[in-house]
């Protein structure tokens, strides 16, 4: 049986959330690029973009209530919904944790630059990746691609633990650059942070897909076996 | 195409007994309006003004002014003149059961004089077209009786049946009660597709039904209308607190 109308507005929901994840994704690669170049111009952006980003919230959440509200939505459409305003939320928040990093920049750009023993741009490319990769297992619907991505998480937890052991050991062994080192650390929780929402986003699209709750590492496997959705 | 309904100041009776008061609504050309309430709230009686339905019923009257479109609904209007351009589905399908599933289509088409075989046979095939009917019935036109088919078809033949005389308006007094879920999700499905053509007035007891299928929603009660709005604000957060009790389920 046929629902035109509610069809069409759950895929106006996706598109929605597409567009406000690729304003994340957009906002985390700016924000981290400032940092690696010292740049204020792309800082502006960052903050500029967190507007666009907070609309977006907006209306993804009026129009899942609608739907929710006037369709009655059941099973994996019901869950869909569910997925989407939780993600939605973490998206939101991708994008303050960027406007973090901008801001830390926006500071650091008025210091000396210093070297300091930790790689911020490959913590922020694996980081990017994850939130990359947790958008398209939403766009595809497959859970398998996140599952993938909650595994990255431990991996940006360790980059995150070795930069505050080498930036501590670096502030005292040279209180000068202290500030330095000390922004560098935030940047590095920032971008865990994001890599956590990341994470958030997986396990609402393993929900959608089969149903399963995985936080907290509940595993995936203990859900009851349910054919893959492709199609929202 | 539809056309936009002006109700002012409409007050309905049976004899002495006041049914309606002073209904003021503007209903929007081709959307879909749905009007809920509880049993006995008005919304039928409602539906029945605007078409002069309600004016059948012995020592029945309105007072007030309609108006469908350009035409002045109790002011100079015959009523068949009117029901040419006010189509009306009812709650029980009632197809007129000798009548083949053709002839039950082309019965208000031939009532006006149209006796072109040709043009009636296109009217006809439009008409179960749009009614989502035609792949069901297309080998059995002549052969069946309307009375044959199936609740949710009889439904769909009445609503083809109304739309043959291509009028503006379709109202819908609980079209869906009588029918199974599929039947009800066709004609939900259907009413989603005709307003692109007309406007649609529909009057369910089913509050859900409402949601799903209009874009504006009514709630009446006790003869008055309470609150009238986008239906998305009606059952996310309606301004008035009986439209609340109703549609979360804590009265009526």
């Amino acid at each position: 049986m046929m629902r035109t109308r509610f069809q069409q507005q759950m895929e106006e929901l996706r598109e929605k959330l597409l567009r406000m994840g690729g304003l994340a994704e957009l906002a985390v690669d700016r924000a981290t690029q400032a940092y690696t170049e010292r740049d204020l111009t792309r800082c502006q952006l960052v903050l500029e973009n967190e507007s666009l980003i907070n609309a977006a919230e907006r209306e993804i959440d009026e129009l899942a209530f609608d739907i929710l509200a006037t369709q009655q939505p059941a099973a994996t459409d019901l869950r869909f919904i569910l997925a989407v305003t939780k993600i939605n939320a973490d998206l939101e928040r991708v994008g303050d944790q960027a406007v973090n990093i901008a801001e830390r920049v926006m500071d650091l750009i008025e210091l000396p630059a210093v070297d300091l023993p930790v790689d911020i741009a490959r913590m922020a490319t694996a980081v990017s990746a994850m939130v990359r990769r947790a958008l398209e297992s939403f766009v595809e619907g497959k859970a398998e691609l996140a599952q993938a991505v909650l595994e990255m998480d431990h991996v940006v937890d360790r980059m995150r633990d070795e930069a505050f052991i080498v930036l501590v050991r670096k502030m005292n062994e040279e209180p000068q650059v202290t500030q330095q080192a000390l922004d560098a650390l935030l940047v590095a929780r920032n971008l865990e942070r994001v890599a956590d929402h990341a994470t958030n986003i997986s396990e609402d699209v393993i929900f959608w897909v089969l149903g399963a709750d995985v936080r907290h590492h509940a595993q995936a496997a203990s859900a009851a076996p349910r054919p893959e959705r492709r199609e929202q | 195409m539809g056309v936009g309904i002006t109700v002012e100041h409409l007050n309905a009776f049976y004899g002495k007994t006041q049914a309606l008061f002073d209904i003021n609504i503007i209903v929007a050309a081709n959307h879909a309006t749905a009007l809920i309430g509880p049993s006995g709230c008005g919304k039928s009686t409602f539906i029945r003004c605007l078409n002069r339905m309600h004016e059948t019923i012995p020592e029945a009257s309105v007072e007030g002014k309609v108006h469908i479109g350009d035409l002045s609904v109790y002011n100079g209007t015959s009523a068949t003149q009117l029901r040419r351009r006010v189509g009306m589905v009812f709650q029980k399908p009632n197809p007129f059961p000798t009548m083949s599933i053709y002839d039950n289509v082309a019965a208000g088409l031939k009532l006006n004089g149209f006796r072109n075989r040709k043009q009636l046979d296109e009217v006809v095939h439009k008409s179960l077209h749009s009614s989502a009917l035609w792949d069901e019935v297309k080998d059995s036109l002549h052969k069946k009786s309307g009375a044959s088919l199936s609740g949710g078809q009889q439904q769909r033949l009445c609503i083809a049946r109304a739309l043959a005389v291509q009028p503006e308006v379709l109202l819908m007094d609980e079209p869906c009660s009588a029918l199974d879920p599929i039947s009800t999700g066709k004609i939900e499905e259907l009413i989603f597709q005709l307003k692109e053509q007309y406007t649609i007035v529909i009057v369910t007891h089913n509050m859900q039904q409402a949601a799903r299928v209009a874009e504006f929603t009514g709630f009446f009660l006790l003869g008055k209308m309470i609150e009238f709005d986008k239906t998305e604000k009606i059952f996310t957060n309606p301004s008035d607190k009986r439209t609340e009790d109703y549609v979360t389920g804590r009265f009526g």
